[in-house]
């Protein structure tokens, strides 16, 4: 199947010809296919938001392509525009960008600068508050009087009215609580199913990405040090050690078990662990 | 992008200008913008020129920078140019456009003349501002009206809005950029469209903005109540302000340069 989205030796220089010239992105590639849930991980300062940026037009590429569905997506202003729809991207901390008197004309905004007619932007932004468990009776109320974890999904919402065919979400999850994560964490999932949507996500968590992600994008130092599925890169612990990134800690827990002289596999997620433990004792009962 | 806007950014060195008293470059200042309009000829135009490029020389700031912050008061400056040129009847005619666009020698002499004052006015200012660091620069003016507490001026309390205020510039450009994608990825359009259209497009990003301004000032407020800030009565300062031998050497080089686009604008130079 033909990638959705490919990054071609992607370079980007902030502020270049200044003192405070720095090279965030260094000869990135990669391409991601339809209805793949894509991990991001890297130390802080390592450039994974500003590879999102490029993702959907927000930053022009230095030098190299980002090509949407085949086509560079800077070689035409209005296919540059369609970029902005068709990645839709949820930035960090997306909460402090709610502006509108309801919550419901603040989710309507994407729709309505996309030219669709009212009743599309009505089911759109009703459809999107229903993903991310917005209640009717909210979408009637002043996004400022809603809590944090609230803001944050109607913020989502408004990207999601959009019905971007990439979903790209900057640490999602950041700063909420383990209930309103997990939540937000369905809602993601629930969207790529309903849409067969392509979702990226940068995170901080490795236990987050090694349950969710069919693939992780491994940033460091400007550059994409690894691309390659969640089990192969908590496989290489040392190099991410190296980086300033960790493994999950259930990961870590085994391969104690395992220098203890314990006989079990490597494990990504709590339920690989639990189903791991469970053989093992089970395999003990019988011995 | 936003964030390349330099205007009253300081600018990290350790060159002579740099380590000079900020009163001392607030007086220069005041000196420099004076002898500026003092003067009235090519002539002490170039004196005022000389003094300025040595200065940044010395300063080590690179140029480019400061042309850089130059570039959103490029309209200011077309504007003077345009309307000094237009509007002054003065001398030879050098172009005349059906009675309707009247270009003189006059004209012409006083625009440039007005856009080189703005220039260097600009510049001198901003290498106050790039070589003082926020806090020093608002240290140094409240060391300089001290004297109007006797009148009850609230010196103190003025120069700590100015410090503050000095300081959240950067913070708000880079929240304003932080907007202007977030809404741009949400298809808003800031360069197309009407007038009409574009002051619009504006609401998506200024809520946001005041609304992240206000919750900065009452998240400081408490970080100063926090540490106990009261005022200006009986506080101590941690770094206080000397003039050395290197101040007294910049009075004296602002001494002679108003002396001298003073004797020369006598000669009627
Ligand atoms: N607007 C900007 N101007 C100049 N430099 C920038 C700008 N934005 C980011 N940078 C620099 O580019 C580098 C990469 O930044 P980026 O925001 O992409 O990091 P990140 O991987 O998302 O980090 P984090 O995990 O903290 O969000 C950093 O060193 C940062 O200082
Ligand atoms: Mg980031």
């Amino acid at each position: 199947m033909n990638p959705i989205l490919e990054v071609k030796n992607l370079n980007y220089i902030y502020s270049a010809g200044t003192p405070f010239e720095h090279k965030a992105l260094d000869n990135v590639s990669f391409a991601v296919s339809r209805g793949e849930f894509i991990g991001i991980i890297g130390h802080t300062g390592s450039g994974k938001s500003t590879l999102m940026q490029q993702l959907n037009g927000l930053l022009k590429p230095t030098s190299g392509e980002v090509l949407l569905d085949g086509t560079d997506i800077w070689s035409d202003k209005k296919l540059t525009r369609q970029a902005r729809f068709r990645v839709g991207l949820v930035f960090q901390y997306p909460e402090y960008q709610l502006f509108e008197e309801t919550v419901y004309k603040d989710i309507a905004f994407g729709p309505k600068n996309m030219g669709l007619s009212p009743e599309e932007i009505d089911r759109r932004v009703r459809e999107a508050a229903g993903f991310v468990g917005i209640t009717e009776e909210q979408l009637k109320v002043s996004p400022f009087d809603l809590s944090g974890g609230q803001k944050r999904r109607v913020a989502i919402a408004g990207v999601i009215a959009m019905e971007p065919e990439v979903l790209i979400l900057d640490e999602p999850t950041a700063g909420l609580d383990p209930v309103g994560r997990a939540g937000i964490l369905s809602n993601i999932e629930q969207y790529r199913r309903a849409k067969n949507a392509t979702i990226m996500m940068v995170s901080h968590s490795m236990e987050d990405v090694a349950r969710l992600t069919d693939r992780l994008l491994v940033m460091n130092g400007s550059k994409l040090a690894m691309d390659a599925p969640p089990a192969q890169v908590f496989d290489r612990a040392g190099e991410l050690k190296d980086m300033g990134l960790s493994i999950p800690q259930v990961t870590e827990v085994f391969l104690g078990l395992q220098q203890l002289g314990v006989d079990v596999k490597n494990v990504y997620t709590i339920d690989q662990a639990v189903a791991e433990l469970k053989r093992l004792k089970g395999g003990a009962a019988h011995a | 992008m936003l964030k390349d806007i330099t205007l009253g950014q300081y600018f990290p060195g350790n060159s002579p200008i740099h380590r000079l008293d900020p009163r001392t470059k607030l007086i220069m200042l005041v000196v420099y913008i004076v002898a500026l309009f003092l003067a009235k000829s090519w002539v002490s135009y170039a004196v005022m020129l000389v003094f300025l490029l040595t200065a940044i020389k010395i300063s080590t700031i690179p140029p480019k920078s400061i042309l850089r912050g130059m570039k959103p008061l490029v309209m200011i400056l077309v504007f003077t140019g345009v309307l000094n040129l237009f509007f002054t009847r003065d001398g030879r005619t050098l172009v005349n456009i059906a009675d309707f666009i009247i270009i003189t020698e006059g004209g012409l002499t006083r625009a440039v003349f007005m856009m080189a004052r703005i220039l260097m006015l600009i510049t001198g200012t901003f290498l106050l501002t790039y070589t003082t660091s926020p806090i020093s620069l608002t240290d140094g003016l409240e060391a300089l009206l001290n004297p109007l507490k006797k009148l009850h001026v609230p010196v103190h309390e003025l120069s700590m809005m100015m410090c503050i205020a000095l300081r959240f510039i950067p913070t708000l450009i880079e929240e304003t950029d932080k907007i202007m994608s977030a809404q741009k990825a949400r298809g808003a359009d800031f360069e197309n469209g009407s007038l009409m259209e574009r002051a619009r497009a504006l609401i998506p990003i200024l809520v946001p903005l005041f609304i992240g301004a206000f919750r900065r000032a009452d998240e400081l407020a408490t970080a100063m109540e926090c540490r106990c800030y009261q005022g200006g009565e009986g506080r101590t300062k941690m770094k206080l302000l000397r003039y050395r031998r290197n101040d007294m050497v910049t009075f004296g080089i602002g001494i002679v340069l108003t002396v001298l686009v003073i004797v020369l604008a006598s000669f009627g130079l």
